[in-house]
């Protein structure tokens, strides 16, 4: 048995979302228990369980939470990341729609850890029927008193403000999103500060992934070590990949930390469509390296072994491409994603995005010869390291691991060299 | 400029949250959701709410997707043009709608009924191809189930 239900396991429920189901499941007891522990008792138990952020970096959660100066005489804030607008991840989306209470608990949990009395869930403003959702889960919580005024009795205020962005790829950045949220332009801020230290409205501030959030109580309920061992050493737990792309069942899985790729292709997705042959995947959402059928054979889902075949877990995006795909014709619908999406505060990823662009069109339009090859990696080397915010690197590695692994797919849209004049006589 | 109720919203909205300013997508939102979209006098109107000055409004109703400055049609279709759609049949599906509406991406028919856009991820991929009409989801769509759902619209 393959998957694994953590997350997922109230998602067939029927009325999951209300806090009568919640309740009855054994929900907000891991708030109770968190409440009679320190606040960094509370931080430990996520630390070791090896709970890493499910937003794409992947980065240690409870080791995040640390960085926050909870002594600074400010207002803390922890904001919950649902922009989910990674291409080929829709995970966050079942989690708030089918089980909104995990989350909000989380929250709880976790401002608690941080000091924080107001938290927020910024939600991509395309989800908008699921704020509905949330506002009433919300609502719910606060008439039974897990949020509000002296929750439980233990004279901890938490309220959470749902807040909905309005179609921008970059607000998932984490500093972008901040930005928005203080009702600006979605552009990043420069790293250091981080927004631990210095975050909304200048104040402490945490940012984490729905799904991060939504497995805290877990932890709390269950213990680190339970959490920690469902998944490999040092990629804690378990996590949902949404599975797209040319495979029979679609969908979004719950699987455990290392769980080997083509058995989540072969086994949750029922196989390839049609009987095709495997070409290459996509394996964390758009922004990760492209990776070739043999690399995929040996790629389990975690962390490390992501990175061992030259990709990365992303956000569990996991996008799926039979032998019939174009490799120049998907590396061409990702390079004007990211040039639509770039939020052009920094010259290398405007500039050259749009010049990336140009050049596939021309590719596209039979018009490219060899040296254009070339010419796109010198672009990629000139965008890579030298914009403020990951976006311009998202917007190379799948340009470079495409060039790298298929191209013959760019080759073959080539034009021979330029037919050479010759005078008449 | 609202009906008492959407003054009511507004005040709420701007209420909840400790600085007034993060107030502004929600109120360009609730603002739209009235009007079809962006006009100039609900600008001046947000802004003078929130302390800002017109341009920043502007400046920010500019900078999101979701935000039209224009009259959009009654029915916003927002079909996604991503890889995961892209892999599943966008592409055909886009085609498809220009034909049937006889419009461009980015028109709007002359009847002021349908407005064709692509957009980027819409977070359905594993229910690829996805559109959105206005802020409904429709999902694993083919041109004959598409033909369907703007034939039952009101
Ligand atoms: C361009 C860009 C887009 C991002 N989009 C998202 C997103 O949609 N959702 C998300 O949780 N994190 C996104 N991130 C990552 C966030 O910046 C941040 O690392 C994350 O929300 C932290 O939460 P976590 O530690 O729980 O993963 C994005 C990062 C970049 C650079
Ligand atoms: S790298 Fe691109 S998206 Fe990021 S700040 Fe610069 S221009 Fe904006
Ligand atoms: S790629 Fe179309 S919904 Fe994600």
């Amino acid at each position: 048995m393959a998957e694994l239900k953590v997350l997922t396991a109230r998602f067939g429920t029927p009325n999951s979302t209300h806090i009568d189901t919640y309740l009855r499941d054994g929900g907000y007891k891991a708030l109770e228990k968190a409440l009679k522990m320190t606040q960094d008792d509370v931080i430990n138990e996520v630390k070791k369980s090896a709970l890493r952020g499910r937003g794409g970096a992947g980065f240690s959660a409870g080791v995040k939470w640390s960085f926050v100066p909870r002594q600074l005489n400010k207002p803390k804030y922890l904001v919950c990341n649902a922009d989910e607008s990674e291409p080929g991840t829709c995970k966050d989306r079942p989690l708030m729609e089918l089980d909104p209470h995990q989350l909000i608990e989380g929250m709880a949990i976790g401002s608690y850890a941080l000091g924080a009395n107001l938290s927020f869930i910024y939600i991509r403003g395309e989800y908008w029927y699921l704020i509905d959702i949330l506002e009433k889960a919300i609502q719910q919580a606060k008439d039974r008193g897990y949020l509000g005024k002296n929750i439980l009795g233990s004279g901890f205020d938490h309220n959470i403000i749902v807040h909905p962005g309005a179609g921008a790829y970059i607000c998932g950045e984490e500093t972008a999103l901040l930005n928005s949220l203080e009702g600006k332009r979605g552009h990043p801020r420069i790293k250091p500060p981080f927004p631990a230290v210095v975050g909304l409205y200048g104040c402490p501030t945490v940012v984490n992934n729905v799904e991060t959030l939504a497995a805290v109580p877990h932890i709390i309920n269950k213990g680190a070590d339970w959490y920690r061992e469902l998944g490999t050493e040092k990629s804690g737990g378990s996590k949902m990949f949404s599975l797209s792309g040319h495979v029979n069942k679609p969908g979004n899985y719950e699987v455990r930390m290392g769980y080997p790729l083509m058995d989540l292709i072969n086994i949750e997705g029922a196989g390839m469509r049609g009987g095709k042959k495997l070409k290459a995947v996509i394996v964390g959402g758009s922004s990760v390296p492209i990776i070739n059928a043999e690399a995929a054979a040996k790629c389990n889902l975690d962390y490390e072994s992501c990175q061992s075949v030259g990709t990365m877990l992303g956000s569990g995006g996991v996008i799926v491409m039979d032998e019939t795909v174009d490799i120049f014709e998907t590396t061409f619908n990702l390079i004007r994603f990211y040039n639509h999406e770039s939020c052009g505060w920094c010259t290398p990823c405007r500039e050259g995005t749009d010049w990336l662009l140009k050049i596939f069109k021309k590719i596209k339009a039979g018009m490219g010869e060899e040296s254009d090859l070339d010419l796109i990696l010198k672009l990629c080397v000139n965008i890579e390291g030298r914009s403020h915010c990951p976006l311009g690197e998202a917007a190379v590695w799948p340009i470079t691991s495409a060039l790298k692994h298929f191209s013959d797919d760019f080759k073959k849209h080539l034009r021979k060299s330029l037919p050479v004049l010759t005078m008449a006589k | 400029m609202f009906s008492p109720e959407i003054e009511k919203k507004i005040d709420n909205t701007i209420e909840k949250y400790p600085h007034k300013r993060s107030a502004l997508l929600p109120l360009i939102h609730i603002a739209q959701n009235e009007q079809g979209h962006i006009t100039e006098e609900a600008i001046a109107y947000i802004a003078e709410r929130l302390d800002l000055v017109p341009v920043e409004v502007y400046e920010v109703a500019t900078f999101y997707s979701m935000y039209f400055l224009d009259p959009i049609g009654k029915y916003n279709l927002q079909v996604c043009r991503t890889i995961s759609c892209m892999l599943c049949g966008a592409y055909d599906l886009i085609e498809h709608l220009q034909n049937k509406l006889n419009i461009k991406i980015g028109q709007v028919t002359s009847d002021g009924r349908f407005r064709l856009t692509e957009v980027e991820c819409l977070g359905s991929c594993s229910t690829a191809p996805a559109m959105q009409i206005n802020f409904d989801y429709h999902e694993n769509l083919t041109p004959e189930k598409v033909d369907q759902i703007l034939a039952k619209l009101p």
